[in-house]
């Protein structure tokens, strides 16, 4: 069976239809309109619950059994628990033992502790992963192994699914660091603590069904609840949930790489000299090595000018908190918490407020945060002359990574990408993007450690740094310094099926991975 | 034939931008090359083809060779190829890769010499980008930081390094071995534009004099026009004591150093932070240098991670004489020039001495004084030296004093 194939507004060839569903091409920023009503879950009924409200049920498997668990189920998790997760490889090892057949696992991201559910990729227990493929899954979709197609979407992305009824969650399970035999639920608390709880609100909202999984139960009410009992069917007790030092990292640290600390510090000088920070600025970083490296250089700026950031945009980390506490940002709105320091902060201070990414970065909202972010630091793996962007492969042409809140990101006033101009002898700035994953149009400025790259679509930028002594070239004049210490890199090759497909935040497809090419 | 199978180069988890290469030479069956590489699928191609291209040169038809690459560069593989060659056949062969036009510079006696950027003379990842720190001297290291057994790959990849990596206008500096293996390092790296030599170790005016004469004959031997600088470092209490005739011994040497690991354990004491015990050395180095009229250079700071510490010794070294230090981590580099450049007190005070004195001039007044106190001609020419200084890092505007005329 062969599906149509259209170019999109981007210019990349897509399906019209993928996994048997119709989808839409991009057709570019903010140019799709969606139509209808959000998708609404079954109206449930109080007299099928408890009445004194104590919904714990005895297993994770008996509660997927009350909630129907069959084959072609779509079963929804969250990431909170990061490369410590113990719930949701048990999902599916539970499902395999039933003998359940061709499940969509629907991630909010997946970590390296994931790798696991290749076998059950392999024996048909789960039929595709809808959410981001690291490492060795990465590998095995690119390979073509996996019997469904994958598809790729944003965290804000992901939501706007949801909500719009593209993906309808048969099962929710969310794990949780503390919770009440109601499902009220919490990401502090107990022994495997992420702070917040920020991507499971639109599961818990739209999915049939809703099991909370805690090795924390606490007393009614769980206070301040994140996840609330009313969405909630089931509350299963564990043992554990998490690997706690895999949850959060016991310290997020800045880089010690010399370039990247020159790619920081350049960054802040950008900032700086541009006119972009400035009293009152809304911004947003991640938690990588450069990042927090820029966050703390960033911070010395306010604090020697007198200045406060208005607010910040978390997965918040010790440097941001740092900043709250010391009065150089007024708000840490977080979605995660990535170290201890920020996971002990949202517990004890008022202006550390969790966030859910449903209202943040959902395009199919009447607004959100993404737009009102001053400055906005991403990274990527490669860039191209057109400024367009790619997270999710690598030059080698193997999916690698997932999109995260990138695409929702790039809706800030001005986006920055701090990039090393090469990696391994591998070229950041490609003629080409591998995999499109963000048009050039809402990408601003590329800085790496041999100059800084502005988008000419940003003339008010170019002109603010006119004079300023910065190490301004042109992306090309980037791309072809890189080439001429690497030397021109071929391109992978590729078979003509695809492998996974990419979401553009709107729910449209804006380009597709296809299968390596064996050699 | 030497042995039957040679290895160069490195590989391992933490190793990057850098290849190991085990070659074996066989009767027959032409060249067989087995590539790892995390970057095949970009430059596999190429690889390989530089590969043959090196073998072909050094007239090997028939051979075994396995590659194990981190995204090493070119001019890396081509280097770690050359090595195991050498190890295997008598050559006197040179396969260099291109020398880059931007890196056809020369130097000057009296440049800034603040701080001079180690880089160990046998990892690649290091070099690639050292030249974008903005240190004044990059020394590509073949002496301390090279073990004994990798001397002759390490000489390779630096040769190859002074001619393909561009470091951006730093003054280009080697650290040869000591004794004789010194002089034969001279031979590999000074026809490809080296500014200045570091030689370690040094105990008298002797070894001195042979390397300038190595350097004079390989100039000539080569037509070579490019002006060579010396800079020994002093690293015993030998050193210490013959420190001046060291510092005299050659019309080519701009600057004199001191190596204080060396030194305390020469003298069989703690090296500390304070640095008592090697106050002597270190005055004693400052005074032969300016008796001689070269910078005298102090030794570097090994704590990376502490910037404070490292703050108050440059002010130290500074306030001592010395004109600048050796840096082994590209953050300490910012340190030490700041440290080292004039603060905005002196060049303020400079400027009023140094302004006082040129209006004295020009109204033909023998004495110059500064409101009530007068001022005695060294201490202009110090305050000259500190505005100088000031003009030349772009701390002082060149026409300040019609600024303050106006």
């Amino acid at each position: 069976m062969t599906v149509k194939r259209v170019k999109n507004a981007a210019g990349r060839f897509v399906p019209t239809e993928i996994n048997g569903q119709p989808v839409i091409p991009y057709k570019g920023v903010g140019k799709h309109k969606p139509e209808g009503r959000k998708y609404s879950p079954r109206i449930p009924s109080c007299s099928d619950f408890p009445e004194d409200g104590n919904k714990v049920t005895g297993s994770l498997e008996e509660a997927l059994c009350k909630c129907g668990l069959r084959d072609g189920m779509t079963i929804s998790t969250h990431h909170h628990l990061r490369d410590g997760d113990l719930v949701s490889n048990k999902i599916f090892e539970i499902a395999s033992s039933m003998g359940i057949r061709d499940l969509i696992w629907f991630p909010s991201a997946s970590f390296p502790c994931n790798d696991p559910l290749i076998k059950y990729l392999d024996n048909g227990t789960i039929n595709r992963i809808e959410g981001s493929m690291n490492g060795p899954l990465g590998r095995y979709v690119s390979e073509g192994k996996m019997k469904g197609t994958a598809v790729l979407r944003s965290h804000g992305g992901r939501v706007q699914a949801i909500q719009d009824g593209e993906v309808k969650i048969d099962i929710a399970v969310m794990a949780a660091p503390s919770a009440d035999s109601f499902g009220n639920a919490k990401g502090t608390g107990g022994t495997s603590a992420c702070g917040v709880l920020g991507y499971a609100k639109a599961d818990t909202m739209y999915a049939d069904k809703v099991i909370v999984v805690t090795d924390n139960l606490v007393e009614l009410p769980c206070f301040p609840m994140e996840i609330e009992g009313n969405y909630v069917d089931y509350v299963v007790v564990v043992d554990k949930i998490g690997i706690p030092e895999k949850i959060v990292s016991g310290t997020t640290q800045i880089t010690k790489s010399p370039d990247r600390l020159l790619i920081a510090d350049l960054t802040a000088a950008f900032l700086e000299k541009s006119g972009i920070l400035k009293n009152g600025v809304n911004m947003q970083a991640g938690a990588g090595g450069t990042s927090l490296a820029i966050a703390v250089f960033v911070h010395q700026i306010l604090k020697n000018k007198g200045w406060k950031s208005k607010l910040g945009f978390g997965g918040s980390t010790k440097y941001m908190v740092k900043m709250l506490e010391e009065g150089q940002m007024g708000y840490i709105l977080d979605a995660q918490a990535f170290d201890l320091d920020s996971v002990a902060s949202v517990e004890r201070n008022a202006n550390h407020v969790a966030y859910p990414v449903f209202n943040a970065y959902n395009y199919h909202s009447k607004g959100n945060l993404t737009s009102m972010m001053d400055i906005m630091i991403l990274g990527a793996t490669e860039v191209d002359l057109n400024f367009n962007g790619n997270v999710v492969t690598h030059s080698d042409g193997y999916l690698l990574h997932g999109i995260g809140g990138w695409q929702n990101c790039l809706h800030a006033r001005n986006v920055i990408l701090p990039l090393p101009l090469f990696r391994d002898r591998i070229p950041v700035i490609v003629d080409d993007v591998t995999t499109l994953c963000g048009p050039g149009e809402l990408i601003d400025v590329i800085i790496t450690e041999r100059g800084i790259a502005i988008n000419p679509l940003r003339k008010d930028l170019i002109e603010s740094v006119k004079g300023s002594g910065l190490p301004l070239k042109t992306i090309k004049e980037l791309k072809e310094e890189a080439e001429k210490i690497c030397g021109k890199p071929e391109k992978p090759e590729f078979e003509d099926d695809i492998v996974a497909a990419i979401k553009w935040v709107d729910g449209t497809v804006i380009d597709v991975v296809r299968k390596i090419k064996n050699n | 034939m030497k042995s039957a199978v040679a290895i160069s180069g490195n590989t391992g988890p933490k190793v990057r931008s850098d290849c190991e290469i085990t070659l074996q030479l066989s009767g027959k069956g032409g060249i067989a090359i087995d590539l790892t590489s995390k970057v095949k699928t970009l430059y596999g191609k190429s690889i390989v083809n530089l590969t043959n291209q090196v073998l072909d040169f050094f007239n090997i038809k028939n051979a075994n060779v396995r590659i194990i690459d981190s995204g090493a560069l070119p001019f890396v593989i081509s280097a770690r190829l050359e090595a195991a060659v050498k190890k295997l056949t008598d050559t006197e062969l040179e396969y260099l890769p291109d020398f880059l036009p931007e890196n056809d510079y020369s130097t000057t006696r009296d440049r800034f010499r603040f701080s001079r950027l180690y880089l160990p003379g046998n990892n690649p990842g290091l070099m690639i980008n050292a030249g974008l720190h903005s240190a004044d001297g990059i020394i590509l290291d073949l002496e301390d930081s090279v073990a004994t057994d990798r001397k002759d790959e390490a000489t390779i990849l630096v040769r190859n390094a002074l001619r393909q990596i561009n470091f951006c206008g730093a003054e280009r500096m080697v650290r040869i071995n000591q004794g004789e293996r010194g002089l034969k390092d001279l031979l590999s790296i000074i026809p490809h534009n080296v500014n200045l030599v570091l030689i370690p170790k040094c105990e008298s005016p002797e070894y001195i004099k042979k390397v300038e004469k190595e350097i004079l004959g390989i100039r000539k031997k080569l037509n070579l026009q490019n002006q060579v600088f010396l800079m020994p470092i002093i690293e015993s209490a030998l050193g210490v004591e013959n420190s001046f005739a060291i510092a005299q011994s050659s019309d080519n040497i701009v600057a004199m150093a001191i190596g204080l690991e060396d030194y305390t354990a020469d003298l069989g004491v703690q090296r500390t932070a304070e640095g008592k015990e090697s106050f002597y050395a270190r005055t004693r180095i400052v005074v032969a240098a300016k008796a001689a009229g070269i910078q005298p250079i102090d030794s570097v700071f090994s704590d990376v991670a502490d910037m404070e510490a490292l703050r108050e010794t440059v002010l130290i070294s500074k306030s001592l004489g010395f004109e600048g230090m050796g840096c082994i981590h590209p953050r300490q580099i910012p340190v030490i020039r700041e440290g080292f450049a004039p603060d905005e007190t002196e060049i303020e005070k400079s400027k009023k001495i140094v302004f006082a004195y040129e209006s004295a001039r020009l109204n033909g007044l023998g004495v110059v004084a500064l409101g009530s106190k007068m001022i005695d001609p060294p201490v202009v020419a110090r305050a000259q030296k500190t505005i100088d200084l000031a003009i030349r890092l772009g701390l002082l505007e060149d026409n300040w004093i019609k600024n303050i005329s106006s």
